[in-house]
């Protein structure tokens, strides 16, 4: 059960304890154990309630898998694979990223000056294919989750709509939408944790050399 | 239960980017007040969040609301060491404008004008956008931001060395990436569960 307690943002950006970082991180302890609560809210929750475990991971995965990070997607296909018996999902998972992959954020502003700057991009539909494997309810979540990834400012109404139409419930929607958000802050703390640790590494070689 | 979206008669929707206080119209239901339990006062974490119909709408999944508020409170508000309060909040504000939530951009960019007391600065990373030079130390920080923000994450060793460049420590580097990392959260629920209107809230 190692793993379950430990911290994930760690593990995922190679935080070792007792370095540097793990000493930093440290210092915001609130911030450090409260992102680690979120994932446990998110993802142990006391009763997944409006959203199944295997959904929660799936929608994980390919919010991970769409940043193009791969440790913390190999992290939450791994626990699909442990929640759920789906190997057919991961499969239409994995196509569905390959499809889904672009460049953000892109979108457009409410109409007038800042009009200039709206982006055209991918609006992401599941295929055919992982429709029929992934079903409805859980293609919408993927809908949805690209447009939080990757247009969050093309949000309407009516993309609350069509999660409602595709059985989302309001509380559900409120879960799903922490989730794609959360990992979207996550993959970030650990993106940038990840490649401050790396420089860290690459001065204390220099200061080696130095010596 | 039929769920149903809200649907606003009378919006009045801000079309740039502001230091104005704004108000926002959820497109889902909030939990109604009279109706909070235990659990949903815990929740959301300050007592006076109950009257927000954003902090209502969050509060229908009370365990991620109390962790997100917490994490968010240390990010920005444990000032005893690291980066300055100011420069926290322009990273917020930076990602605000590059991922286009005008509501939390507002926010952000009066917290950033408070605490630094450049007021004309904030206002041209709202007007101008994420280029707009603000100096060397400020340009730093929008950039490891938007480079953050970004999908795929385009935060790399440079912009480590920039920061360092413009004086930042290590610990002040992280705090660069929390508050940063922070707002690609925030950011993402205010911009999809309503929208910003004119006026503050009451």
């Amino acid at each position: 059960m190692g793993t379950e307690t430990s911290d994930i943002i760690d593990i995922l950006a190679g935080i070792e304890p007792g370095s540097s970082l793990d000493g930093i991180r440290a210092r915001r302890l609130q911030a450090r154990e409260n992102a680690q609560k979120s994932y446990v809210a998110l993802f142990e929750p006391v009763d997944f309630a409006d959203v199944a475990a295997a959904e929660r991971y799936a929608v994980a995965a390919f919010v991970a898998g769409v940043h193009d990070e791969p440790a913390a997607a190999g992290f939450y296909f791994a626990r699909l694979a442990k929640a759920a018996d789906r190997l057919d999902w991961v499969d239409a998972l994995k196509a569905e990223i390959e499809r889904a992959r672009t460049q953000g954020p892109y979108g457009a502003f409410p109409a007038g000056p800042l009009s200039v700057e709206d982006k055209a991009g991918l609006i992401y539909r599941v295929a055919g294919d992982g429709q029929r494997v992934l079903g409805a309810r859980l293609a919408a979540a993927l809908e949805h989750a690209h447009l939080l990834v990757f247009r969050p400012r093309d949000a309407a109404p009516a993309a609350m709509q069509a999660l409602l139409d595709a059985g989302w419930s309001t509380t559900a929607i409120v879960t799903l939408s922490q989730l794609v958000a959360f990992l979207s802050f996550q993959v970030r703390a650990v993106a940038g944790l990840r490649t401050l640790g790396a420089s860290l590494g690459h001065h204390a070689d220099a200061a080696a050399q130095a010596s | 239960m039929s769920d149903s979206i809200v649907v606003h008669a009378n919006r009045n929707e801000p079309v740039v980017f502001t230091q104005d206080e704004l108000g926002w119209l959820p497109w889902l239901d909030p939990f109604p007040e009279e109706d909070l339990t235990e659990r949903h006062w815990a929740g959301l974490v300050d007592r006076s969040r109950a009257k927000s119909d954003y902090f209502r709408l969050l509060v229908r999944d009370p365990e991620v609301l109390e962790a997100r508020t917490k994490t968010d409170k240390d990010i920005f508000y444990n000032t005893a060491d690291g980066l300055p309060r100011a420069e926290r909040e322009l990273a917020a504000a930076a990602t605000s404008r590059y991922n286009g939530c005008i509501y939390c951009a507002s926010v952000h960019a009066r917290f950033a004008t408070v605490h630094s007391k450049r007021r004309d600065d904030v206002q041209r990373l709202l007007d101008e956008g994420v280029g707009a030079g603000l100096g060397a130390r400020w340009n730093a920080i929008v950039r490891a931001s938007v480079a953050l923000a970004s999908t795929p994450i385009a935060f790399g060793k440079q912009h480590v060395e920039e920061l360092r460049g413009v004086g930042l420590d290590d610990a002040e580097i992280v705090d660069v990436i929390n508050s940063a990392a922070f707002f690609n959260w925030a950011n993402r629920l205010m911009l999809s569960l309503g929208e910003p209107t004119k006026g503050a809230d009451a």
